[in-house]
């Protein structure tokens, strides 16, 4: 397994949850699913959202995607515009 | 056009921006700031965005439109920040040859934007605050 360093931006609700707009956590694998359990074990209050996507250099990104440390990682709760 | 901005939509220039001699409809979607919600006061809405995403969504969900229906023209602008009961959060506007297009492109766009663009906005009412549809019920109690 391969620690990755990775930089999050970090919207809305799930910015309340974890505290701020811009955080980088370590994360033990190289894909958004990784990233995602990483979240829920480090911010259990998310799995409270209705839903939490990963969108990886500015499109959404499925659990098997991988990721790097150099992509713009950001974490998407449920979206509200209009 | 496909502008997130802070400042005051101004409505005419979407629509003109939309328009072409060519359509013989414009339809346009104004998205305004309500009042209330749950029963409560709303004082104003607290919007934000990812820009660069919510902008690349956007222009995905026109090009799907545009293989849809025959769009001479087009503009959608979001606004972010803080919006009080009454202000333009959105407008899109789209221009066809005949009416029945317009409808239909103008309402599949508003769609998606509200189901698929990062933006986000949080109610706030008196004593309380609410990320909206982030949660089953919850209201989060500032006092």
């Amino acid at each position: 397994m391969t620690v990755q360093k990775l930089k999050l931006k970090i919207f809305g609700a799930a910015r309340d949850i974890m505290g701020g707009r811009e955080l980088e956590i370590e994360v033990n694998g190289q894909t958004v699913g990784a990233l995602r359990q990483t979240l829920f074990t480090l911010y259990p209050a998310l799995k409270q959202l209705n839903s939490l996507l990963i969108a990886v250099n500015q499109k959404y990104a499925a659990d098997d995607s991988l990721i790097h440390e150099s992509d713009e990682i950001a974490v998407i709760p449920p979206v509200s515009g209009g | 056009m496909i502008k997130i901005t802070q400042k005051a939509i101004d409505v005419q220039k979407v629509i003109d921006t939309a328009s072409s001699l060519g359509a013989g409809a414009v339809n346009v979607f104004i998205g305004t700031v309500r009042d209330n919600a749950h029963k409560k006061n709303v004082r104003w809405l607290e919007y934000e965005a990812y820009e660069a995403m919510a902008v690349a969504e956007i222009r995905m969900i026109i090009e799907e439109a545009t293989h849809r229906w025959k769009l001479l023209g087009w503009a959608v602008s979001h606004r972010i920040g803080t919006l009080k009961p009454g202000e333009v959060a959105v407008v899109v506007a789209v221009s066809t040859a005949h009416r029945k297009d317009s409808f239909e492109a103008c309402e599949f766009i508003i769609d998606a934007i509200k189901a698929k663009a990062p933006i986000w906005k949080k109610e706030v009412f008196e004593g309380g605050e609410e990320w909206v549809s982030a949660n089953p019920q919850m209201v989060m109690h500032t006092n």
